[in-house]
């Protein structure tokens, strides 16, 4: 797959040397009905991928890891781990987990370094499956169909398949090849991907309704909404996802100036945020300030805290308790922002006459991300009013062979808002497909 | 401070640390560094009449997770230099350290004559002490010599008896533990006339097979032949052998006691089941010479601790508990206990119990609780124990009313 390759500087996970590798495989205790395991969305077999690190079967901890999580070597880079596995450690009374998502990181940079072919598609069923996106919760949903034996289709309207992971995620927390390894090993299995074809523009739903067994809806968020303020259309003034997606593919995000102002609290804002601050080193543009402002206090945050961390050794600064009023414009071009304090209890109610304004040459939004809402009415699937899709526990929405995961499933701001956890409903949806056409031919 | 010198049969030193005969007791240049370093004795690598030819490479290490050496073997043999190069260098020791012990480890072919020579040359300069080595399990044993010698009662004792004619110091030897039952070639060294007897030295081993290259390991030019193994891993063959020894009337001789002495803890184990001294090799070659330090201040500060006049006091005082399964008693009962306050919830008690011994311990529903002992049924193994990480989490009861014993042995009458 063609996609330029962008790091914008040192990846944020460092590489473990082999006595690291060894000394952390030995000292796990290879707990039994370990909590590790049970703490991961995915339930990877913790122990047993370490073990086989310990023994030198890579092969075997690779496909350990990547059977239970299809995009295993993505987690191993953006999961929460101190909340997951490595947070349920027994060694945490010592305050010294294992250092499993590193560990996860060499066994699957093993598998990526060895072009290794860790799974095969099942016998054939005849079965047809469509998946409507190529993110974790669809890549995931199709890995578990194909291996299953059924013969699967992902649409994809990007020109390259991983959805948030491929063009979402910073380069140096998720480098993109890490995600387009994950979509090969699904492809390699059979499934074909067909990107840049948008369901509902190039493919009617109808169409799939009609030509295949089941349908899998996986489709993620759509883009940053707008704040509704003054200035909004100036230049300078980005909606993140597009900012990182153009800084990640290595285009032209124009010049940041000196001051870049990024609003919002959550991971986006955060990777904006950390974006910024090498894209402005990297334009050896001087010292260039990008500063966070978040409505709420930083414990409120639905960054990871060690995404905040990050951002803090990055030099990214964060002011609180405030709201955007308006965007100040000179010549077309952002140059300043107009804020308003909050209440300090934490509602974000902006308190009239505490306006005072900053000064700012970029302005990047990350406030949440809006609903697919018009596809999911065009499949005719239930959505509540935010435009979350409506599923039941084994990810079936109301019609009939259609079921839905992943992002387009979460509640805003929930901690199931994870990579790993898209990718568990995803397989989820696809064992009761399985299950589905299997028992209740069309 | 204890006092922490000792007496084998004969052999003085100002501590009961020596230096087994191996690759650290090569050459002089070694030996005054370890006497540098505070090593009490030095049991000096073997010496023969003629130097044999050793090959590359020699040794192999057995790792244990990331523990490396647990074991060692090697297919080095007896020293590759000249006799009177290595007689200078020990009178060179000597007088350099005249209050540490210097024994000389011997081997040659079995005729009196040669053995005869091989003493008499070593009387030239002042040694304290022979060690006739006939345990070395590889290379001179296919010469009919070392463990082929020592696996023989009658030629154990002939050579003794050699041996002793001719010397004027104190005769030490050197079992193989590559034998059915040590205690036949014990008496042997005894009946010999054998002033002590040292073990054990190392046991026949293949380290591993390179799984690339399927060669043995070591090898020599993509060949291998059986090595001797030693190091942390022998010491509970090494210590049952000596306690064995130690405990067998026909025996009767003091022991320097070999096999897995890694620090003080060790030591004082082989020394309350009937060691007079201790010997030491793979430790040093894991770690160098400075370890002495800690051994000695180990000891010092156990044997201060418990009110210890001298290590002596300590020889052989657990030997009497070392007896026959048909005397132990049937009627004691341990159970586990297991501490909720420091249990980390690994569960691997747990799947030991339930795998592998008697399924008694039970995991309640919710995963945050620490398992627990069925009592009534936990037969008091152990394994739980063993396999649990925390130190002190899993605690072995007495449950028995602890006022009667019954033992096999009254049983069973008829069993001798």
């Amino acid at each position: 797959m063609d996609f330029p390759s962008v790091s914008l500087g040192p990846p944020i996970a460092k590489r473990l040397s082999r006595l690291d590798v060894q000394i952390e495989a030995n000292r796990c205790l290879n707990c039994y009905d370990a909590p590790c395991t049970r703490a991961c969305p995915t339930a990877i077999d913790v122990p047993r991928f370490i073990g086989r690190i310990a023994t030198g079967d890579l092969a075997g901890s690779a496909r350990t890891i990547m059977d239970a999580n299809p995009v295993g070597a993505s987690c191993a880079r953006v999961c929460p781990t101190d909340q997951l596995c490595e947070g349920a450690c027994v060694y945490n009374a010592d305050e010294n987990p294992i250092r499993i998502g590193d560990l996860q990181r060499f066994a699957t940079d093993w598998a990526i370094r060895e072009n290794a072919v860790l799974f095969t598609a099942g016998p054939p069923t005849g079965k047809r499956v469509a998946v409507i996106g190529s993110g974790p919760a669809g890549l995931a949903a199709a890995r578990e169909l194909a291996r299953a034996g059924h013969a699967v289709t992902i649409f994809e309207r990007d020109p390259a398949p991983g959805g948030l992971d491929t063009y979402g995620i910073v380069p140096f927390r998720l480098p993109a090849e890490i995600a387009l390894w994950e979509a090969e090993q699904v492809r390699a299995l059979g499934v074909e991907i067909r990107t840049g074809v948008a369901v509902g523009r190039d493919v009617e739903p109808a169409t799939l309704l009609a030509e295949y067994d089941a349908v899998m809806i996986a489709i993620g968020m759509g883009a940053v909404p707008r704040l509704g303020i003054e200035g909004e259309d100036a230049a300078g003034v980005w909606d993140a996802l597009d900012f990182i997606r153009v800084a990640k593919c290595g285009g032209d995000v124009g010049t940041l100036g000196e001051r870049v102002a990024v609003i919002g609290g959550g991971n986006t804002a955060i990777d904006a945020a950390t974006c910024s601050r090498r894209l402005a080193l990297r334009q050896a543009q001087g010292d260039t300030s990008v500063t966070m402002y978040y409505r709420r206090g930083a414990e409120r945050m639905t960054a990871y805290d060690f995404e905040i961390e990050f951002a803090q050794v990055e030099g990214v600064e964060f002011r609180t308790f405030v709201v955007p009023k308006r965007i100040l414009v000179e010549n077309g071009r952002v140059a300043g922002l107009e804020l308003l304090a909050t209440d300090p209890a934490g509602s974000a109610r902006p308190l009239a006459g505490t306006e005072c304004v900053v000064a700012a040459d970029t302005v990047i939004l990350a406030i949440g991300q809006q609903r697919h809402v018009a596809l999911l009415d065009a499949f005719g699937v239930m959505h509540d009013v935010n435009g979350i899709a409506t599923v039941d526990e084994t990810m079936r929405t109301n019609v009939p062979r259609v079921y839905a995961a992943g992002d387009c499933t979460f509640q805003p701001g929930g901690i199931d808002a994870m990579v790993v956890e898209a990718a568990q409903r995803g397989k989820v949806a696809a064992r009761n497909i399985d299950l589905l056409l299997r028992t209740e031919p069309r | 401070m204890a006092d922490l010198s000792i007496d084998l049969g004969g052999i003085r030193s100002p501590n009961p640390f020596w230096l087994a005969s191996a690759p650290p007791t090569n050459s002089g240049y070694q030996v005054m560094r370890a006497f540098a370093a505070g090593w009490g004795g030095a049991v000096w690598k073997t010496l023969a009449l003629e130097p044999i030819v050793n090959v590359t490479s020699r040794f192999a290490g057995q790792n244990i997770g990331s523990y490396r050496m647990a074991g060692m073997n090697n297919i080095e043999l007896i020293t590759d230099r000249p006799l009177d190069e290595n007689l200078r260098e020990i009178a060179e020791c000597k007088a350099a350290y005249p209050d540490r012990a210097i024994i000389v480890s011997l081997m040659t072919e079995c005729t009196r004559e040669s053995w005869h020579e091989l003493v008499r040359r070593c009387e030239t300069v002042p040694v304290d002490g022979f060690e006739l080595n006939f345990g070395c399990p590889h290379g001179m044993s296919e010469r009919g010599q070392g463990a082929a010698v020592g696996q023989d009662p009658e030629l154990v004792e002939l050579i003794t008896r050699w041996v002793k004619e001719a010397a004027h110091v104190p005769v030490i030897v050197k079992l193989t533990p590559n034998i059915t039952d040590i205690r036949y070639t014990a008496r042997a060294a005894a009946k010999g006339g054998a002033d002590a007897i040292s073990l054990i030295n190392t046991l026949n081993s293949l380290m591993g097979v390179d799984l690339d290259t399927w060669l043995p390991i070591p090898h020599v030019d993509g060949k291998s032949s059986h090595g001797g193994f030693c190091g942390p891993s022998v010491k509970p063959i090494a210590l049952n052998m000596v306690g064995a020894c130690a405990k067998d009337a026909q025996v009767g001789i003091p022991i320097s006691g070999i096999g897995g002495i890694a620090d003080w803890r060790d030591a004082v184990e082989f020394m309350l089941m009937g060691s007079t001294s201790v010997q030491v090799c793979t430790a040093v070659m894991h770690h160098g010479f400075r370890i002495v330090a800690d051994m000695i201040d180990g000891l010092n500060n156990y044997l201060d601790a418990r009110g210890i006049a001298s290590v002596r006091e300590i020889v052989g005082k657990t030997v009497p508990r070392f007896v026959d399964w048909n005397d132990l008693n049937l009627d004691y009962k341990v159970v586990a206990r297991i501490d909720p306050e420091s249990c980390i919830r690994c569960n691997k008690c747990y799947i030991a119990c339930e795998d592998a011994a008697h399924q008694c311990i039970d995991r309640p529903a919710d995963p945050r609780l620490a398992p627990v002992v069925d009592e009534e049924h936990c037969v008091g193994c152990n394994l739980c124990q063993m396999v649990c990480p925390v130190v002190d989490c899993i605690e072995m009861v007495r449950v028995d009313a602890g006022d009667t014993v019954h033992t096999w042995r009254e049983k069973l009458p008829s069993v001798p």
